[in-house]
């Protein structure tokens, strides 16, 4: 038995924004796989919430006109890692929300309520930071599109203002043209878990074969999913030698803030961002030169 | 016959499809729901409790705290009551404490109209305690002197095992030993069963009727009877279909505290519905042990003496008692026979939460210290670890001088020859020798002792009913419960194979209800296979003496040329086919004349025991930087007897192994300073997945077991034995790391394989790029 106060349900967003500007206290609730969770531990018990689940023009995925890739805010794990489009362009983010839980939790888990809930640990965190995405809101004042970097305010804290609704997530075409990605959660289990810590890699080439652009993304390696935006300029115009990736993976450290908690020690948080970002940049590295040799 | 067959599980149907009903579906709507009050100390005494506000919520019927309750003590073991006054069970509980003695302890009550008005309740009881400084490791709780857990144990010593052969002393002065010395820990671990521990209770025709999630009705009863300090009888107890025990059910949970608060809301049924945390935390959890080993051994291998200190950590409360760290204790000199032993196994009380019975009753601990230990005194000697075993297991015809228990085989050097075929060891051996890189392989195995049920310590005892329908079908009732395990599978197959009956006419029923299924003492240890077929054989024959006697009289046919087979009564002689059995007894129940309800049930004391045993292989990839463990094979070979059902002992066995990998590689309950469970859920407890499995192996010997009517034994609990010294061996064999304490997880991996030097790509050496 789960204590909710009162449920309200939305049809539409322009529905959610409204609701939410009557029940400024009622807290919005999309796939439930973390609201329930706060619910039935206390945390929100008690509590109004508006239900997005039925909003439709908040689910699927699109390409728009300029090549932009389009994720709505409901659409979920599931649907991402079979979407064709996420397969064709944005292949790390099907890979990487496809780490999360089970398949039970990944057919009712959606991309904005991953995202909004701003879990350190969240499995599309490091992928979305990773592809530069941009996060798009609405809410009674219009529209508003926030680069993820800038979206995550604190622990557990989004920038999502009064009456705003996240409508999706959107990775424009000049951050995934050309790109490599690869995604790495290490966690104490291969299924049913959340990351221990977790990178994400995005990497672009020159014509010699020399780093263009690299952008790299961690979870739980900080209070908030971060980017090591220092290390990320140092490995441009180089060549993806083994010690230039080991390089780059050491000096990444110097921009994280790993936690000594009783789930992991520090030292072994440091070993493990250290080897998840070698090997996240071996792979992206393997993909590469196979693609050159195919 | 059925016995030998893998005949589908009887129970299949009705679980797959839902229709199987378990204690939450049995409840009426209406019912209230009761929510506890832990403690939110590890050692104190509560010196006040403030219900005024919590009285105020809505929907709240009454609070009961400590102060309420009945004053005497009672026990919560689901052991067979002993009438000798020395060797019952530890009586230590209230129904609610005063004196808490762990973080988790139950202080009050809330009985509402649900559970959301019972839960604000609880949040708004406020207590004050007087606290005392907790302890939470054994040998601290030994040793320091501070104010007793229990009052009646000044030490916080439960029980002390002391075995002594030969002299150790003495023996250890020979030249040339080689002194091998170890100390190995395991964690707690906690079953982990899908349904968490649920009970409702109401009063009925003069008596406390108790539903429970139970492995254990007719204990269950008696221990309610005790603690309301009411009759026995006043107490009824009904199992239904259950999630899960391993164990954990093997107690008296909650029962006697719902059986109590119906009592104090005029019999309305009252739930109490363990949640996950609640289950973790407060209801029972397996021993975590300390070992010290010291072996004195010969260059060529032989034993000479060996000493080993056990203290098993068994939380605020006795529940099972010494009998957990005794068997472990008492394994120590049978399984690697020596001359001159050494060992002490004290039970400690500590302010942790209560240890009690889980798969394996303590010899999973046991398995993981002998065995590693044994990998240990191999490496020190320079001796393959498979031939060392060969050399020093226990021999056959080894007779155990208390239990009397007789190895009629070779068995152990029959499982490890076929372990050691089935996973290529030889090979092995040979190709992950002087490795380098970070991902290396390995090889290892370990064996385990075990045996079946508990006598000599405790009665075993069985009663069965069988009743004959109009139609010719019987029905089976029997104390041993089913817990998941496929009891009443196996039953039903003896069941019809010794009455003579297809198996679709045997309705075995699945519900125990003390008020009318014979008496029995539930499901634990791994004996209810064993010691049923000793109760069905009996009813069984007296059964189908009855029917042939009903047969001599209708057909006229002396009974010696008579013989019921697949339900058909035949004439011995030829084989004829003279009556089926529905019809003989549809004649006998509605015979004008004489008419006769044709019933048998009986009783068998069973005063024997069997050994069980078998062993593991394992072989495991090592990703050293990641410091994580890959099982690639586990191969579990047993010695179970005769197999009722291969099936469902291949697929026990599966269950078993499932365990035993979490136990190796993830799974610990963590406490922080103050006592407080961190991880009670199962996202921060790493139960171990499928995922994280390999696809187990399991292999049968079928050496006929003596004793058994069926030629039967142990396999409930043995799975879980020995996989995770396997894994640890396997573990050295890869890396040359012994690991001392479980989980193998990364926490325990990493320090170590950074001391041993192993991270080759390690970041804290300086480097720069090349430009």
């Amino acid at each position: 038995m789960y204590d909710i106060k009162k449920i309200y349900e939305a049809y539409t967003t322009d529905e959610a924004i409204k609701l939410k500007k009557e029940h400024p206290d009622a807290s919005f609730i999309a796939g439930g796989s973390d609201v329930l969770v706060k619910i039935r531990e206390g945390r929100m018990a008690g509590k109004e919430l508006i239900s997005l689940q039925l909003i439709d023009e908040l689910k699927g995925v699109s390409l728009e006109d300029d090549g932009t890739l389009r994720v709505g805010a409901l659409t979920s794990f599931t649907h991402i890692t079979n979407d064709k489009l996420v397969q064709k362009y944005c292949k790390t983010l099907g890979e990487a929300v496809d780490t999360a839980g089970g398949p039970q939790l990944r057919n009712i888990a959606t991309i904005g309520g991953n995202i909004c809930n701003a879990a350190p640990s969240a499995d599309s965190a490091a992928t979305v930071m990773a592809y530069d995405a941009i996060i798009e809101l609405k809410g009674e004042n219009g529209i508003r599109q926030v680069p993820v970097r800038d979206f995550y305010v604190g622990y557990a804290t989004v920038d999502l203002q009064d009456t705003e609704v996240m409508t999706a997530v959107k990775i424009k075409k000049e951050s995934y043209e050309n790109y490599y990605g690869h995604y790495f959660k290490y966690a104490m289990r291969n299924a049913m878990d959340i990351a221990i810590s977790s990178c994400s890699a995005n990497v672009k080439f020159t014509d010699d074969g020399l780093v263009e652009d690299v952008r790299v993304a961690y979870g739980v390696a900080s209070s908030v999913p971060i980017r090591a935006p220092k290390v990320e300029k140092t490995l441009r115009g180089l060549k993806i030698t083994d010690n230039n990736i080991n390089v780059f993976a050491k000096n990444a450290l110097d921009e994280l803030k790993p936690r000594d908690s009783w789930r992991a020690s520090q030292a072994l948080r440091k070993q493990i961002l250290y080897e998840i970002t070698v090997r996240c940049l071996k792979e992206i590295r393997k993909e590469y030169q196979g693609g050159l040799n195919a | 016959m059925y016995v030998g067959k893998s005949v589908t599980r009887v129970d299949a149907y009705d679980k797959v499809t839902g229709r199987a009903k378990y204690t939450e579906d049995l409840m009426k709507n209406g019912t209230y729901s009761a929510k506890i009050k832990h403690s939110t100390i590890a050692h104190g005494k509560v010196i006040s409790i403030d219900i005024s506000k919590a009285s105020q919520v809505e929907g709240v019927i009454k609070i009961i705290t400590c102060f309420d309750v009945p004053k005497h003590t009672f026990p919560t073991a689901g052991h067979p009551w002993s009438l000798d006054k020395d060797h019952q069970d530890i009586a230590d509980r209230n129904l609610l404490n005063e004196h808490v003695r762990y973080y988790g302890d139950d202080v009050a009550v809330v009985i509402a109209e649900n559970d959301v008005q019972a839960t604000k309740a609880i949040n708004l009881i406020e207590v004050e305690y007087e606290e005392y400084e907790p302890v939470f490791d054994p040998i601290e709780s030994m040793t320091k002197g501070l104010k007793p857990i229990h009052d009646e144990y000044p030490d916080n010593i439960i029980g002390h095992t002391k075995n002594r052969i030969g002299d150790y002393e003495n023996a250890i002065k020979e030249e040339g030993l080689i002194k091998v010395e170890g100390w190995y820990e395991t964690p707690i671990v906690q079953h982990s069963h899908i349904e968490n521990h649920i009970v409702y209770a109401y009063q009925a025709n003069g008596k406390v009727v108790v539903v429970a999630s139970t492995q254990i009705p007719h204990i269950v009863r008696r221990v309610c009877g005790q603690a309301l300090g009411i009759p026995w009888g006043r107490v009824r107890v009904i199992k239904p279909y259950i999630g899960g025990g391993f164990g954990n059910k093997q107690d008296a949970l909650y029962e006697p505290l719902c059986a109590y608060l119906t009592t104090q809301v005029g019999g309305h049924p009252v739930k109490l519905d363990s949640d996950r945390e609640e289950t973790f935390v407060s209801s029972r959890t397996r021993h975590s042990q300390k070992f010290h080993i010291i072996s004195y051994v010969r260059k060529d291998g032989t034993f000479v003496a060996r000493k080993l200190e056990l203290y098993s950590n068994n939380g605020g409360y006795a529940s099972h008692g010494h009998s957990i760290c005794a068997k472990g204790t008492n394994c120590f000199h049978q399984l690697y026979p020596c001359e001159n032993i050494e060992a002490d196994g004290y039970t400690v009380y500590t302010n942790l939460p209560t240890a009690g019975a889980m798969r394996g009753y303590g010899i999973p601990q046991a398995m993981f210290a002998y065995e590693s230990h044994l990998d240990d005194i191999a490496k020190a000697i320079g001796m393959n670890p498979l031939e060392l075993r060969m050399k020093t297991i226990m021999p056959k015809g080894y007779v155990d001088a208390f239990s009397r228990n007789e190895n009629y085989y070779d068995t152990f050097r029959e499982v490890m020859k076929v372990g050691r075929k089935v996973i290529d060891y030889d090979k092995k051996i040979e190709e992950y020798k002087n490795q380098k890189g970070n991902i290396r392989r390995g090889v290892g195995l370990a064996t385990f002792w075990y045996n079946t049920a508990v006598y000599p310590i405790s009665v075993e005892t069985s009663s069965c009913r069988m009743v004959l329908n109009q139609d010719g079908s019987i029905q089976v009732q029997l104390g041993e419960t089913e817990i998941g395990q496929g009891g009443d599978t196996a039953f039903s197959q003896m069941a019809a194979d010794v009455v003579g009956v297809p198996i679709e006419d045997v309705h075995i029923v699945s519900t125990q209800d003390t008020d009318v299924t014979p008496f029995g003492l539930g499901a634990y240890a791994s004996r209810q296979t064993y010691v049923a077929s000793f109760s069905i054989a009996n009813t069984g024959k007296i059964l189908k003496e009855k029917i042939i006697e009903r047969a001599r009289k209708i057909l006229e046919f002396a009974p010696k040329n008579l013989d019921l087979v697949e339900g058909n009564i035949i004439r011995t002689t030829d084989k004829r086919v003279l009556a089926t059995l529905g019809e003989l007894a549809t004649e006998s129940l509605y015979d004008k004349k004489e008419s006769e309800h044709i019933s048998a049930e009986a009783t068998y004391t069973i005063r024997n025991n069997a050994y069980s045993f078998g062993c593991s292989f394992a072989e495991v990839e090592i990703d050293i930087a990641l410091a994580k463990v890959k099982i690639l094979r586990l191969v579990n070979v047993h010695d179970c007897g005769k197999l009722i059902n291969p099936r469902l002992a291949e697929a026990q066995a599966h269950g078993g192994m499932s365990m035993a990998v979490g136990f190796a590689l993830s799974e610990e309950l963590k406490y922080g300073d103050n006592g407080k469970i961190l991880n009670d859920n199962l996202l921060d407890y790493k139960l171990s997945t499928t995922m994280d499995h390999p696809e187990f192996e399991v292999y049968f010997i079928e050496n006929p077991e003596p004793t058994s009517p069926y030629n039967t034994k142990s396999l409930g609990e043995p799975p879980t034995c020995s996989p995770a010294p396997a894994i640890r061996n396997a573990i050295l064999n890869a890396t040359g790391v012994g690991v001392t304490r479980l989980p193998m997880n990364p926490h325990v991996l990493f320090p170590l394989f950074k001391e041993a030097g192993l991270i080759e790509n390690d970041y804290e050496q300086d480097m720069k790029y090349d430009l």
